[in-house]
């Protein structure tokens, strides 16, 4: 580890982004305004007006144009970023599925916003949980500064696994609030990421290619093979590439997962985004009064790590996990199934429930917090708790 | 009048750039012919974005690959702004000193009519209007035909298709074709131009003085389809010159907003020549209401066309003799 001194700054989660994105100087950005993510492309167009950036920016008229652009781009051998929000992601929902399976690692910078209708602005999981089969990895940040950090890592993991990457931040609870980026120097960065080698391109026209052939019953389940295959390695990548980002410029940054005073806890909460951080709180005040409660927050959620969940969970009697959003399948959110499937092999299964809460923005208070750590105790000893639970709502 | 931008049909024919033998596309259909004289017109290499419909499915079954030059295809409405992606990479790499300022390439998309007029639409004015660098190829079948022959809002007034078909009620299609052209003209890019693949040397030159300009430019060809009209196998091409004779299909261009009607045919034929040829218009020889409504909406064609020929400044894009 080094001991660098940071360079400390005070910055926005779309700040962090836009900031991170100059300092990759990536080739190509076509992107779209959407709230609340719309300040990442407000603030890096300002970088290209201003020459800060050797970028081609395109400011396209929507975003299943951003993705596509990028995937042209992309497929051209450059490096590119979008960043986009909600209704903007669901836009894109047709061109993300073609961008992971033709293998271009794009990175976009995602601001989690809830989708509608009824038309909200505000946070929630909704827009990226409905894109988590669309073949990208997911890593969803804590804070503004692991968002910085993460874009910049993707970057690389993408490049290396030749998958596109999404980072997350929270919708206006990250994104519009000011907190401290520790930055690398622009050098570093560079340094870090390296040039993007690109395989093939379409710009190459001596040795023409075909991207993106018709495929039919005959090689298209051998591809998706390849693309699933590919999204299981990248395991090894995202822990390679984050843990020499840490070794080379002095983190820890959790991998897939961060767990947070699990090693006797009885008992655990599973939570993602900013929710971890008011979650960690909660867990430090009910340890105050003697309580044997953890917490994990899920960081990666495509790939699913779920062997690390398995082993972290073997020894709890009872998980309460948290979903900001809900798959209206009358089963809870996405991430409680996933992760309560993952415990299925286990020989002592912990008991488990789903804690469906902030929808739309729906403010995530300490009582609440506290409130699930206490239901899941109650769980722990036995008592018989719905399935699912809604928090924070008036029913 | 000097010739800046035709090519002889010998040095086309020697260029002979084009699909590979074995692409699937059906016998007859003119749009290899459209492919083969675009890449054959270029003097630079060409990089090309296909929309999803016929000539992306019948070109590149995977592991065939009937295209001779780099291409892409990602979905059915976004050809431009993929090609945009493309283009923008292009820059950005020759900024940044990837590729060397000299090495030109030009890039090109082809779109169906259902690709260019309705789903695709939004995508290309977005690209056209950002000012890429592109040539949009729309070969034009009045239908989607790739799915099996469903109205679109290029497919003629009073056409039967399998989703405006002719029945007891309603004969066809009752919407005439939208003025693609005029609406790309009207984006104010350098080109746009009308062409057909029965018209040879008026395509080649067009393609060829689109590829001269730095900018968006539009070429529509007209580009009959054997199964989706319903004509023997061996008339494609017959098709396309009796709607540019009928008047149904004017050739022309639009340099800078100046337009110029490239053929004025000395004594156009009956549209019902054109109709008559073709089963998707056979329910029409019992409803003449339809048939002049058809010649109403060529006659209306040409007084626009006419009209907008009478502002005769030009940019200048060919020497005028």
């Amino acid at each position: 580890m080094t001991e660098k001194e940071r360079t400390k700054m005070a910055l926005t989660g779309n700040e962090a982004f836009a900031y991170a994105m100059k300092q990759i100087n990536p080739d190509v950005v076509a992107a779209y305004p959407i709230t609340p993510a719309t300040e990442i492309v407000q603030i890096f167009a300002k970088y290209v007006s201003d020459g800060e950036v050797d970028t081609e920016f395109v400011a396209v008229e929507s975003e299943h144009s951003a993705m596509s652009a990028c995937i042209g781009a992309s497929a051209s051998g450059a490096r590119v970023i979008t960043g986009t929000s909600s209704q903007g992601l669901a836009l894109m929902h047709e061109m993300l599925y073609i961008a992971s399976a033709l293998r271009l690692p794009i990175v976009l910078a995602e601001v989690n916003r809830a989708l509608s209708a009824p038309i909200n602005i505000h946070c929630d999981h909704s827009d990226t949980m409905g894109s988590r089969d669309a073949g990208w990895i997911q890593i969803y940040c804590e804070n503004a500064n692991e968002g910085y950090h993460t874009l910049i890592q993707a970057v690389r993991i993408a490049e290396t696994v030749n998958l596109p990457v999404m980072a997350t931040l929270d919708g206006f609870i990250i994104s519009h609030e000011m907190e401290v980026v520790e930055s690398l120097d622009t050098q570093e960065v560079r340094e870090f990421i390296g040039k993007r080698k690109p395989l093939y391109s379409v710009l190459d026209v001596e040795k023409p290619i075909m991207v993106g052939p018709l495929d039919l019953t005959d090689y298209y389940f051998e591809h998706k093979r390849q693309q699933i295959e590919a999204m299981k390695k990248s395991k090894a990548v995202i822990k390679e590439v984050i843990e020499e980002y840490n070794t080379k410029f002095g983190f820890d940054f959790p991998v897939f997962i961060e767990t947070y005073r699990m090693e006797d806890a009885e008992y655990a909460i599973l939570a993602m985004s900013s929710a971890a951080g008011t979650m960690k709180e909660a867990v430090d005040i009910r340890r105050s009064i003697g309580e044997k409660v953890g917490l994990v927050r899920l960081k990666v959620f495509r790939p699913f790590p779920f062997e690390l969940l398995t082993e972290v969970f073997k020894n709890v009697k009872a998980i309460g996990v948290m979903d900001r959003s809900d798959s209206v399948n009358s089963m809870g959110g996405p991430v409680f199934n996933e992760v309560r499937s993952s415990l299925y092999e286990l020989e002592t299964r912990p008991r488990i429930m789903n804690f469906v809460f902030g929808l739309g923005g729906r403010d995530f208070p300490m009582e609440d917090a506290l409130h699930i750590i206490d239901r899941v105790k109650e769980l722990k000893d036995g008592k018989k708790l719905d399935f699912v639970e809604y928090v924070g709502v008036r029913e | 009048m000097a010739d800046t931008f035709s090519l002889s049909l010998k040095e086309l024919a020697k260029r002979n750039k084009g699909l590979a033998s074995g692409h699937r596309a059906c016998a007859g259909c003119p749009f290899p012919a459209v492919v083969r004289m675009t890449l054959s017109a270029s003097d630079f290499p060409v990089v090309v974005a296909n929309a999803t419909g016929c000539m992306e499915v019948t070109t590149s079954i995977f592991p065939y690959a009937a295209w001779p030059v780099p291409w892409i295809h990602s979905a059915f409405e976004n050809a431009a702004a993929t090609i945009s992606g493309v283009e923008a990479a292009y820059k950005a790499l020759v900024r940044k000193g990837e590729i060397p300022e000299q090495k030109k390439i030009k890039f090109i998309a082809f779109g169906g009519d259902g690709g260019t007029y309705d789903i695709g639409l939004q995508a290309l004015s977005g690209a056209a209007e950002r000012g890429h660098n592109f040539l949009y190829i729309l070969y034009d079948n009045e239908g989607y035909m790739n799915t099996g022959i469903q109205r679109s809002s290029s497919t003629p007034y009073g056409a039967s298709t399998t989703t405006s078909p002719a029945g007891k009620v309603v004969p066809g299609k009752m919407q005439h074709k939208k003025p693609i052209v005029d609406i790309m003209a009207a984006h104010g890019i350098p080109y746009v131009a009308q062409a057909s693949v029965s018209h040879w040397n008026d395509y080649v030159k067009k393609v060829r003085k689109a590829l001269s300009i730095e900018g968006p430019t539009f070429i529509a060809v007209y580009s009959p389809c054997v199964p989706g009209w319903g004509y023997p196998e061996n008339k494609s091409i017959e098709m396309a010159k009796l709607a540019v004779e009928t008047g149904f299909w004017p050739l022309y261009e639009v340099e800078y907003g100046f337009y110029k009607i490239n053929y004025r045919p000395r004594n156009p034929l009956p549209i019902e020549e054109f109709l008559k040829s073709q089963t998707r218009f056979a329910h029409l020889l019992k409803k003449p209401e339809v048939v002049e409504g058809i010649r109403e909406f060529i006659k209306e064609r040409w007084d626009f066309l006419e009209f907008m020929a009478t502002r005769k400044e030009s940019r200048g894009l060919e020497e005028n003799v």
